[in-house]
């Protein structure tokens, strides 16, 4: 195993990790300020990709499709959350699980009735349509580089917004007691209702950016899911810094994982979860 | 959690519970030609309840909630399937015990290890058991892979060198499930009279009080943790025996998942909630896919519906209205 | 409640029929049903997530050769009953029973997935309800567990991997690594290719197996261009083909030939875009075959559904065609099973991917195809293997 291949390896983790972050960062937020078990992520993300897909092929642009669907993602997350998961506030958690599982029976249908059953792809932008030569066999794509920047950018604002503006203090003091940031006389609806649609947008715009590295099919909100879930336990509920970490954890130990162990390659992603929650029982950060 | 029945559910169930023993008579004059299958069907459901059960007395009692709960169910009809020969029947005397073992040992180090953790990371580290459970299936090829294995024979009942219960009759099984479902229903109930599941309760309640009266909840937790890994340990047991087959699929996120949506919508802790859940969830959805291509939509639509409309699931609504009535007369 | 209203509805009319085949005793089934009571054609298909798509193919396939003969089998109407398998290998001998003792249908045409099958075949073993396997690959539904009620009109795994083994070689390939997701229907594929592969003089350097359905393939491509094989033979099919074959193009391995069977390219081609260009591969089908057979299909199948046929819709309308001859040869007396299967057996399918026969396993001996895209369009090189049967091991009635 030269060095190289090791750096190279390393750098498909550290890609992968952010990608996953971008994903799951909005399910870190929705369950950290709001407490909500919110299953449809992943229906949120299969939506961005498949608003990014229609409306590339109606503007003919990715670029407009991505800040087209941001919005309209957004907007399904605030009407469910104004229609729907607001009457569950005072619920048991496991009533949101349920709602949001229904939820997830519900857009799948309405995908298929809408946009069908074909797997579609677009293509990548002629801009961006190419790689960086790193050996001899291999090269890098240089729109993963641009996704990595744009992750490890949003990363950065999240931590900005979330440690310096009063907004983020409202999201600190919601992960740690929900009622004291009711006592403080926010106005917690409104706060609310913004949370799940900015959580529904990072989980649209995952899939909105990541539709030209990959595929807009039924189903595809499935397998991210519940990495989401996973990435979000490992760094503990509720913090941006610690979905930041469990993602790239997650990144590399499933990249090294099927370089390394392929025999075990399936259970690397869950075995590392095991293991950082036997070892903290609450996440790396709580 | 509720221990005591009003008498006017006691009435509903006893009355739902007799309906549903005497459907092979009933049945048959009802639905004719779909008989077979439909007794085939509530078997299956039956199996299910068996299992929604069990997981009940993790989430809606001890405040465990499991995500990988079926892991142990489809380990109970790994184990049969494994320890059956290819010719010939397995005997029951043997490899029931056998795949009870093996899940109960699986569920006391898997319970062992996750329930340091609580809340969703107790639902995470038991999806991570169970995942590890469907690839360890899923990638081995000693136990047939991704495609399943089959249990050729069914294993024979013997007592004294005869047959006591011939396992390939439709309507034999039918019952055998029917009075595990019974006899798994009156094993927690009384489980739960004990001073055990009053301690267990009491957990799911509040942790640290207990704690304060000098009980270790760990103890408590992990032997309801083995005796619901068991007791699905049996279901799938059941599951294999029904068709003879096995797939990692029943030891998937997404068949714990399904069992837990059970549980939530039939009532926790009620343990004849998630029973209706079961019945519920599996004729609603054979309901709506006779009716349209696009029954997701309104499976979806009922659940949402009742998780507004019913705060504590289907059990409440049932145990409201018999509470309300009853202080009527 | 509608639905047991219908339920019973239904279920009378078959109290009819089976009270009128009782009176009439010992009198064969065919007079006793005569032509009047409809044929229930079961479909266990997917028609929720990922699979979707070729459920679709294959019922509307599978509808329009039937429409085109007549809309009848053997002179009788048809009913149709569909069940969502959603794919899911632990609900297949439930949904089949469904089919089987639920809907009493005559035939069960089905499915896509290849556990679905082997639960699907438990049943209908028993049952000995007459089988149509539209897509599911799985070599031992018509090996260890072949049955004269099981048939198949799609392929075996093996048998569209095995012919690209001696393709590699003439073209010079001789150390190739083989990729895959981790389940049966992948493993199976890259055995068939490693056999055909090795007979011919290759060498696998690697097997990779990644788990399913993992679609993150960055760290294996890495790998791959580290190993710089000669060539590269993966199975991969519909979402994760089109990632597959865009990140490898991207990672910019395109000088390493990449081939596979034929659903790594099928369906996704378009999405696929450039970087398909020169993917290698063989099987039962080209979109691009060259004969009236297939054009003819191509054009009423567009008109039909607004949308282009695709192998499944071939291996949906050949399930008919094979349905139709033998209930032909019955004049409509699916009951008449020893006579149905034997008409079968000896049916010569006229399909879109030219005329095929069945093996004594019941499995296609066919062409299999050798095909590659060439500006953006896949291209008939020519015949990879001619009327390939699958060696069916295991099977009794081979």
């Amino acid at each position: 195993m030269d060095v190289w291949f090791f750096l190279i390896q390393l750098l498909n983790g550290v890609q992968y990790g952010l990608l996953l972050f971008l994903v799951a960062s909005g399910l870190t937020l929705i369950f950290g300020i709001m407490g909500i078990i919110n299953l449809a992520h992943g229906a949120f993300y299969m939506l961005g990709a498949y608003l990014a897909w229609w409306l590339a092929g109606l503007t003919g642009s990715l670029v407009a499709a991505v800040v087209l669907s941001l919005p309209l993602a957004a907007l399904v997350g605030y009407v469910i959350e104004a229609l729907l998961v607001r009457t569950l506030y005072k619920r048991d958690h496991l009533d949101q699980v349920l709602l949001t599982y229904g939820l997830i029976l519900i857009f799948n249908e309405a995908q298929r009735i809408l946009w069908g059953n074909d797997v579609h792809g677009i293509a990548m932008p002629t801009a961006v349509n190419w790689s960086v030569r790193l050996t001899e066999t291999l090269s890098y794509p240089v729109y993963r580089v641009i996704l990595s920047g744009i992750c490890a950018a949003l990363a950065v604002v999240m931590y900005v917004v979330i440690a310096k503006t009063r907004f983020g203090m409202w999201v600190r003091a919601g992960a740690s007691n929900r009622d004291m940031v009711a006592a403080l006389g926010i106005n917690v609806k409104l706060l609310f209702g913004v949370v799940f649609a900015v959580g529904a947008a990072l989980a649209g715009l995952a899939g909105a950016i990541s539709t030209p590295i990959s595929s807009v099919a039924p189903g595809m909100g499935d397998t991210v899911l519940i990495l989401c879930f996973v990435v979000v336990v490992i760094g503990g509920v509720g913090s941006v810094k610690g979905a930041f970490l469990g993602a790239m954890l997650i990144g590399l130990a499933d990249t090294f994982g099927k370089v390394f162990v392929p025999d075990f390659a399936s259970f690397t992603v869950y075995g590392v979860m095991a293991a950082v929650l036997l070892w903290k029982p609450r996440g790396l950060f709580a | 959690m509720t221990l005591h029945l009003p008498k006017r559910l006691a009435i509903v169930l006893v009355v739902l519970l007799a309906a549903l023993a005497l459907f092979p008579l009933w049945g048959k004059l009802v639905f004719a030609a779909k008989f077979a299958f439909l007794m085939q069907k509530l078997t299956g459901i039956m199996i299910l309840a068996i299992l929604a059960m069990s997981l009940d007395l993790l989430v809606g009692v001890a405040g465990l909630v499991s995500l990988g709960h079926a892991a142990f169910f489809g380990l109970g009809g790994y184990v049969l399937a494994m320890m059956s020969p290819q010719y010939e029947a397995a005997n029951l005397w043997v490899v029931l015990p056998a795949a009870l073992a093996v899940c109960a040992l699986a569920s006391l180090v898997v319970g062992y290890l996750s329930i340091r953790t609580s809340g969703i990371y107790f639902i995470m580290v038991t999806l991570a058991f169970g995942q590890m459970g469907y690839y360890f299936f899923n990638d081995s090829k000693a136990a047939g892979g991704s495609d399943g294995a089959y249990i050729y024979v069914k294993p024979t009942v013997e007592a004294f060198g005869i047959t006591v219960l011939d396992l390939e009759q439709k309507l034999t099984f039918f019952y055998v499930a029917l009075g595990v479902l019974v006899g798994v229903y009156a094993l927690l109930r009384m489980l739960l009279a004990s001073p055990f599941g009053r301690v267990l309760g009491a957990i799911g309640v509040n942790e640290y009080r207990v704690q304060g009266l000098g009980f270790n909840p760990m103890v408590y937790k992990l032997v309801a943790f083995t005796i619901a890994g068991t007791l699905a340990g049996l279901g799938g047991f059941l599951a294999a025996t029904q068709y003879g087959f096995v797939s990692p699929a029943m030891l998937g996120w997404h068949q714990s998942g399904h069992v837990l949506v059970m549980v939530i919508l039939g009532g926790m802790g009620t343990l004849f909630g998630p029973v209706l859940g079961a019945f519920i969830l599996e004729l609603a959805h054979f309901a709506f896919e006779s009716m349209t291509d696009h029954w997701l939509l309104p499976m979806g639509a009922m659940v949402i519906a009742i998780v507004l409309l019913l705060p504590k699931g289907v059990a409440g609504l049932l145990l409201q209205w018999s509470k309300g009535k009853g202080a009527g007369e | 409640m509608d639905f047991v209203k219908g339920l019973s509805r239904r279920s009378v009319l078959q109290v009819g029929a089976m009270a009128a085949a009782g009176a009439s005793g010992f009198v064969p089934t065919r007079f006793a049903i005569g032509n009047t009571a409809k044929v229930k054609v079961g479909f266990l298909l997917p028609y929720t997530g990922t699979y979707a798509g070729l459920g679709e193919a294959i019922t509307n396939g599978f509808k329009m050769a039937i429409e085109e003969r007549g809309g009848k089998l053997g002179g009788r109407e048809i009913q149709y009953v569909a069940v969502d398998s959603e794919a899911n290998p632990a609900k297949g001998p439930e949904n089949t029973n469904k089919l089987v003792s639920g809907e009493n249908v005559d035939f069960i045409v089905g499915p896509v997935h290849s556990g679905v099958a082997l639960g699907m075949v438990k049943v209908v073993r028993e049952s000995g309800t007459i089988t149509i396997i539209a897509n599911a690959g799985a070599g031992a539904a018509t090996g260890p567990l072949c049955a004269p009620n099981i048939f198949r009109t799609s392929f075996t795994n093996w048998q569209t991997a095995y012919p690209m083994g001696k393709v590699a070689v003439d073209r010079g390939l001789k150390n190739v690594v083989t990729m895959s997701w981790k389940y049966a229907a992948g493993e199976e594929a890259l055995s068939g290719f490693e056999a055909g592969f090795t007979k011919a003089g290759g060498k696998v350097t690697k097997q990779i197996l990644v788990p399913f359905p993992s679609d993150e393939f960055q760290a294996n491509l890495t790998e791959i261009a580290s190993l710089k094989p000669d060539g590269v033979f993966v199975f991969f099919a519909g979402a994760g083909a089109l990632k597959f074959v865009k990140d490898y193009a991207a990672a910019g391995l395109k000088s390493i030939p990449l081939m596979g069977p034929g659903f790594l390219t099928d369906g996704v081609l378009k999405a696929q875009g450039e970087a398909a260009e020169g993917v290698l591969t063989t099987l039962h089908y080209a979109d691009a075959l060259d004969t009236s057979e297939n054009k003819v299909f191509r054009a009423a199948y567009a008109k039909a559904f607004a949308k282009e046929a695709d192998v499944y819709a071939v291996q949906g309308y050949d399930a008919a065609q094979l349905m139709v001859q033998g209930m032909a040869a019955v004049k409509g007396d699916a009951g008449a099973k020893p006579a149905l299967i034997e008409a079968m057996e000896k049916a010569v399918i006229k399909s879109p991917r030219g005329a095929f026969t069945l093996s004594k396993a019941h499995n296609p001996v066919q062409d299999i195809y050798l095909r590659q895209v060439k500006n953006g369009k896949e291209i008939v090189i020519g015949v990879a293997d001619k009327a390939l049967a699958d060696p069916a091991t295991g099977c009794k009635m081979a």
